[in-house]
């Protein structure tokens, strides 16, 4: 007679790898996974209440704070649904520019990841070297906003003012690629790396579409799916989005690798616009007391993590009646019961990881 | 060890303390010495590893306790000292307690077994190697009786790994010292030293016809220390601290002393067994070309030595924590497929090779 037992482990909140705020409950049979539920709600901050206490621009600074490592990318998103429901033309230089910004801060937040993720993997060097390079990055963006995080540059209506140090910006376009080929010499090729991610945490195109999975975890499972392609401020720019094939961890890592070269390409096409345009002249709208005539808005962005939106009903109040964000992490923390099933414990870290989740993004 | 025995007695006897004395506290000096040197050895490395994973990550390391940051394992030291000791509630309190005694008294004794001169083993029996095997593989239990006494899950799972891989990796290893066994024809760890020697320096070394036994026993040594890409059971992202993690305070601090304190054993077994361990480099030792032989030479050479063993073990440590920042962690099921499947049977061919080799020496 055999005995089955099985053992529940709380992976987290207070585990090195879970970065404190997500919890895992994992159910193991010997170190195999047999259900996974997530926990989450762990960095709650109520960012969709807040907005209906909130006017229109006193909600803005707080908007940057729900991916702290792609800020541009919400306050983008959230100043685009704005701007949609007042029909505000931004000027093609704004446009640029914020195209520019937003593509540096999707190569330092992939850059990020790979940190992390070989730090999952147990690799110590990669976390240094990328954040190495995510500094330059940061640095620029203080330059320029005088906040290396929680940017709040974009305004109603174009940005806050015109960009400079543009010299910085050809700096890293010289020194990035360089520095990303170390990279791959280091872990592309590195036969653990290799063993540890190839056909690990396997992502089909079906189980991806049907768990709702945007961005990069999509398109390494093989979808041709980047909003970017369709979205006005990439509209004369010439890029092609990253498809892998494999949808494993391998997978999801190459493209993320090749996805900060495609970035590196839209930033040097920008900035040869930028390099020649004159200085920027635009006409903001006076923020304060801003009212969005009734009705429902939406928007999508293609950030970091996957397909981001928002979404406002306006009862033609000062502020909204209801705002809600849609985020990529949110879907893919949803996928870890399917995905860690069956896989071993330290196979589920790499798994999760892979996956790129950023509690506050999940929690907002 | 006869002639510091001889001049021991004769120094006693100088001021009149009887021969008896002499006997019983002899044996008692050497522990004594490992014990200093252990802890200057410890503060040493865990200084080092912190200085070169700076260097290999584009950092400074430690740099502000003391001059270059000297000081600061020392300091880190004193606050473990002073740091609370939790014992969890329902942990078995009394192994709770003994695994970190216990974990230290194989590191000592691995210590004393070592010939670090022509002159300087403490413990010098006939069959040094096989003691050695058996202490070497001692922490694991110590481990894993940590692991499973802290009554914590990730603790247990560490310690269950460690163990896996411990006894995984302990039987290329012994094929491996079967295989030097042969070629020195001695279990002893100096005869093995002196049967490296050769007229040219390296070229007696049995790390040059065993070069595939060295690439395993470097590799099952990473796995038996338990240090990354092997270092399962105290995974930081998966398992918090492994079977360490319910530890605090000093308590703390011996398993991570007894961690560096066999980092260095080992390494220093390595470089006997393959790299001619107190043997010079160069044939003959540097002192007796200076002074040539003079009564000066005498006595430096035996410091000449212990210097040539550690700086061959400096250099086999500074190998593993290169591995260290560069290499990502195995899973476990690798990790053991690695060792049965790829391992073993080349630790195997190896000794196969090395006895022929042996063989076609003696024809």
């Amino acid at each position: 007679m055999t005995m089955k037992t099985t053992l529940k482990l709380n992976l987290g909140p207070q585990h090195p790898s879970t970065h404190g705020v997500l919890r895992l409950i994992l159910e193991l049979t010997g170190e195999q996974i047999t259900s996974c539920e997530p926990d989450v709600g762990y960095l709650h901050r109520g960012m969709e209440k807040m907005a209906e206490k909130m006017s229109y621009i006193q909600y803005l600074p707080t908007v940057d704070r729900i991916d702290y490592l792609a800020g541009f990318f919400y306050s983008e998103l959230y100043i685009r649904t704005i701007e949609k429901a007042l029909n505000i033309e931004i000027p093609e230089k704004a446009k640029k520019i914020r195209a520019l910004l937003l593509e540096l801060n999707r190569i330092s937040s992939h850059l990020l990841w790979i940190g992390a993720f070989l730090m999952d993997l147990g690799a110590i060097s990669p976390f240094f070297y990328a954040f190495r390079e995510r500094e330059m990055i940061l640095r620029y963006f203080e330059k320029l906003t005088g906040q290396r995080m929680m940017y709040n540059y974009f305004v109603f209506g174009g940005v806050r003012h015109d960009i400079d140090f543009l010299e910085d910006i050809e700096e890293i376009l010289n020194i990035l690629p360089e520095k990303i080929k170390d990279y791959e010499r280091i872990i592309t090729d590195n036969p653990i790396f290799l063993t540890r991610t190839k056909n690990k945490g396997v992502l089909t195109q079906k189980t991806a579409i049907n768990y709702a999975i945007t961005g990069v975890n999509l398109r390494a499972s093989g979808v041709n799916y980047d909003i970017r392609k369709s979205d006005y401020l990439y509209e004369e720019i010439d890029f092609n989005p990253v498809i892998m094939e494999d949808g494993d961890c391998w997978a999801r890592y190459k493209a993320r690798i090749l996805e900060i070269k495609e970035s590196l390409k839209i930033v040097k096409e920008v900035l040869e616009y930028l390099k020649k345009s004159e200085k920027l002249k635009q006409n903001l709208i006076k923020p304060i007391g801003i009212i969005l005539p009734e009705g429902e808005y939406y928007s999508e962005i293609e950030a970091p993590r996957g397909l981001a939106s928002c979404y406002i009903v306006s009862d033609g109040k000062e502020n909204p009646y209801r705002l809600k964000w849609r985020t990529g992490s949110y879907y893919s923390v949803n996928l870890l019961r399917e995905l860690l099933v069956g896989n071993y414990l330290n196979d589920a870290i790499a798994i999760a990881g892979s996956l790129d989740i950023i509690l506050p993004e999940v929690d907002k | 060890m006869n002639y510091l025995y001889h001049l021991y007695i004769e120094f006693l006897q100088k001021y009149g303390i009887p021969k008896l004395a002499g006997d019983i506290t002899f044996y008692i000096i050497p522990f004594c010495i490992i014990a200093a040197v252990l802890l200057v050895v410890v503060l040493i490395l865990v200084l080092a590893e912190r200085k070169l994973l700076g260097f290999f990550t584009q950092r400074k390391g430690p740099n502000r306790v003391g001059l270059w940051g000297i000081l600061q394992t020392l300091a880190d030291a004193f606050k473990l000292l002073f740091k609370e000791n939790i014992t969890p509630q329902n942990a078995d309190k009394f192994l709770f307690n003994l695994a970190p005694i216990l974990v230290f008294v194989p590191v000592m004794t691995v210590l004393g077994i070592i010939p670090y001169s022509s002159e300087f083993t403490f413990v010098n029996t006939s069959t040094n190697i096989i003691l050695y095997l058996v202490l070497a593989m001692f922490p694991v239990l110590s481990i894993f009786l940590g692991g499973w006494a802290s009554n914590n899950k990730y603790s247990l799972m560490g310690a269950m790994r460690a163990v896996a891989q411990v006894l995984s990796y302990e039987v290329p290893m012994t094929f491996v010292i079967l295989s030097i066994v042969v070629l020195a024809s001695s279990m002893n760890l100096t005869d093995i030293t002196l049967a490296q020697y050769s007229r040219f320096g390296i070229t007696g070394w049995f790390g040059i016809p065993c070069f595939i036994g060295f690439a395993i026993m470097f590799i099952c040594i990473i796995a038996e220390l338990n240090r990354c890409p092997f270092d399962l059971p105290e995974a930081e992202s998966e398992l918090i601290c492994g079977y360490n993690t319910e530890y605090s305070g000093m308590r703390f601090a011996v398993f991570y002393l007894s961690e560096y304190a066999m980092l260095f054993a080992n390494s220093i077994f390595l470089s006997i067994l393959f790299l001619g361990g107190y043997l010079s480099p160069f044939g003959g030792y540097l002192s007796h070309m200076i002074w040539r032989d003079t009564q000066i030479a005498n006595i430096l050479v035996y410091f000449e030595q212990a210097f040539w063993l550690f700086l061959k073990s400096g250099l086999i440590i500074f190998c593993i924590i290169w591995v260290r920042a560069t290499l990502p962690r195995l899973a476990s099921f690798d990790l053991l497929k690695f060792s049965w499947k790829w391992l073993l049977p080349i630790s195997v061919i190896n000794f196969f090779i090395i006895s022929v080799y042996k063989l076609g020496g003696a024809l």
